[in-house]
């Protein structure tokens, strides 16, 4: 399906809504975003509202995406991968550690 | 002024690992150690690289069980996984796979002793969970150095309800859980490889008052020490605050080691947005009775029990079979002990907690790792007790044991050690010492009697502290009575 934008006078997903969103997953983001993907999060969870028209009292919740209980493996070590692989796919390391930008907890 | 005593409210939540030998959902060793280099136990699943399928590890789920049933719980039938969404770089995926409204147990209780007053307290239970565990972040300027070995590894979250009302109390309970884990053999509980960590949730409110008030939640709690301190000082801030008119935050809380302070974490996400929702990843897993029954066969004698059997197997009082039952390997060899020596359990006791203690506490001893064999400490009991040496030598030997092990009658012949209670022997001696030392003899026959003692070091020294003391003692009041 293409999302095409709408028009809709209260979009369900407000711009603070979306501004807060943005700094669950610390991302940065500009005000006209705001308004786009306020738009484009309301459309998305209107078309999910048409789910709210079946009966569903007597189905349980999905838990997995196929029939299926208690699958698990023996507490047996496995070979682990290759460290230099790893490091070298990574944009940045330093020595045998993996680097990142710290995150900055305060809003 | 008059001044309202208060009364603190508090709950804790204990996140233990678990001695599994994998990880929670991959086959990397979980025997993550700081002596270990970093990203050698890793692979796509623990790295959360994209497409990598979790498989659940087993044995975590039944160590869980095993704790829940420890912990007077009720086992799920049903659990399933959840995803815990939040973005830190110690999770590489942007969720923790935890659980949620299905744990694996629930609703149950600990008993502890309010270490103060001794009286008996119930803890409840609210919960016990399995989730990952992070991987560990080093700060380095305006950069984090990440090393995942410790990602996935299964942790059991502890959940109490705030049952507890004092820092001795929180104490008693974090120790009880360190022992019965121990006992469970699901937890090294090694403090210092972080093995147990502790969340407080605290509110204070004025003694006999049912209202609830706002409570702080401290988080990262690595030690007993820290666990205690920081609660104690949370505590006094509250009072503080309501005794000054003000009014305390819900929020969550750093505790500063080196400056002894609580300090605010501002923006720390609340619990709705972790937008939990269920692991698709993972299928639910079915606990069956049958199962639960089959881990239930495999729980061993718990703290409380082995406490019970000891007073009245030993005739020990409460205090002092806690002392031998705290760790489980130290209960375990005083048992041993108590089998394959003849000497009475009282002194076993005694020399346990007393010199045995001693040696394990100057030489920095892991409990797990006793270097001493129950065999050969009671044999130096025996020998001790039968009187073939003295409690001078038996001490130089339980030194010389904790070094080599060696067996104590070679130790004892090898030093030339054996006791000098020959009577003629010793009669010489005295009889030598007395005469070289006529003024303290006179002073000693004039009432000095603190002078035996004297009379005795003498003996002693003579024989390097071989000397048996009580004929020593008995010769020595026959001969001072002779002379006068
Ligand atoms: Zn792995």
């Amino acid at each position: 399906m293409v999302i095409s934008p709408i028009d809709t006078a209260t979009p369900s997903i407000s711009t603070d809504t979306v501004r807060y969103i943005a700094y669950l997953i610390r991302l940065k983001i500009l005000d006209e975003e705001t308004k786009v993907f306020s738009q484009q999060f309301s459309q998305i969870i209107e078309y999910f509202q048409l789910l709210n028209e079946i009966d569903t009292r007597e189905v349980p919740p999905a838990n997995e995406n196929c029939p299926m209980n208690n699958v698990f493996r023996d507490d047996q070590v496995l070979p682990s991968m290759s460290r230099e692989e790893f490091l070298n796919n990574l944009p940045q390391h330093e020595g045998y550690y993996v680097k990142v930008p710290l995150i900055f907890d305060d809003r | 002024m008059n001044t309202i005593k208060y009364e603190p409210i508090i709950g804790l939540e204990i996140h233990a690992e678990l001695l599994t030998i994998t990880k929670m959902f991959c086959g990397c060793s979980a025997d993550h150690s700081s002596l270990l280099e970093p990203n050698t136990l890793i692979c796509p699943v623990c790295t959360g690289l994209p497409g990598a399928m979790p498989v659940l590890n087993k044995k975590a789920v039944e160590q869980s069980i095993l704790v829940g049933l420890a912990l007077n719980c009720t086992i799920n039938e049903v659990n399933i996984f959840a995803r815990k969404n939040y973005f830190y770089p110690d999770l590489p995926k942007g969720y923790q796979i935890s659980q949620y409204d299905h744990p694996v147990a629930s609703d149950g209780w600990l008993d502890i002793l309010d270490e103060n007053e001794g009286t008996r307290q119930r803890v409840r239970i609210r919960r016990a969970h399995l989730e990952e565990d992070t991987a560990k972040l080093m700060h380095k300027g305006n950069f984090a150095l990440i090393d995942f070995n410790r990602a996935g590894v299964p942790l059991l979250e502890i959940v109490s309800e705030p049952d507890m009302h004092s820092v001795q109390a929180i104490l008693s309970y974090a120790n009880k859980i360190r022992a019965i884990l121990r006992y469970l053999g699901v937890n090294s509980g090694d403090m210092e490889k972080g093995v147990l960590r502790f969340e407080a949730n605290i509110s204070v409110r004025p003694l006999g008052s049912q209202e609830l008030n706002t409570r702080t939640e401290i988080k990262n709690l690595n030690s007993f020490r820290s666990l205690t301190q920081a609660s104690s000082y949370e505590i006094n801030r509250q009072i503080d605050l309501y005794n000054n008119g003000l009014d305390v935050n819900l929020e969550t809380l750093g505790w500063d080691e080196v400056k002894g302070e609580t300090y605010s974490q501002r923006g720390k996400e609340e619990a709705h947005d972790y937008r939990y929702f269920p692991e698709p990843d993972i299928p639910p897993i079915l606990v069956d009775r049958s199962w639960v029954q089959t881990i239930s066969s495999q729980l061993p004698e718990l703290p409380d029990a082995k406490n019970k059997r000891f007073m009245e197997e030993y005739g020990l009082s409460l205090q002092e079979v806690r002392s031998l039952t705290y760790e489980k390997e130290f209960a375990d060899f005083f048992e041993k002990v108590v089998t394959l020596s003849s000497s009475p359990t009282k002194m076993i006791y005694n020399w346990l907690t007393g010199e045995f203690t001693r040696q394990i506490n100057e030489r920095n001893i892991d409990i797990q790792k006793i270097p001493v064999t129950p065999e050969n400490f009671a044999q130096l009991l025996d020998l001790f007790s039968s009187r073939v040496i003295n409690d001078f030598t038996a001490k130089e030997i339980l030194v010389e044991i904790f070094i080599s092990n060696k067996n104590v009658r070679d130790i004892i012949s090898e030093k030339g050690l054996l006791q000098i209670s020959d009577e003629n022997y010793l009669t010489d001696l005295i009889n030598r010492i007395l005469s070289e030392n006529p003024d303290p003899v006179k002073q000693y026959l004039a009432g000095k009697e603190s002078l035996f003692q004297w009379f005795m070091g003498q003996v002693s020294r003579e024989t390097k502290g071989k000397s048996d003391p009580q004929v020593v003692r008995q010769l020595l009041q026959k001969i001072l009575k002779n002379n006068n």
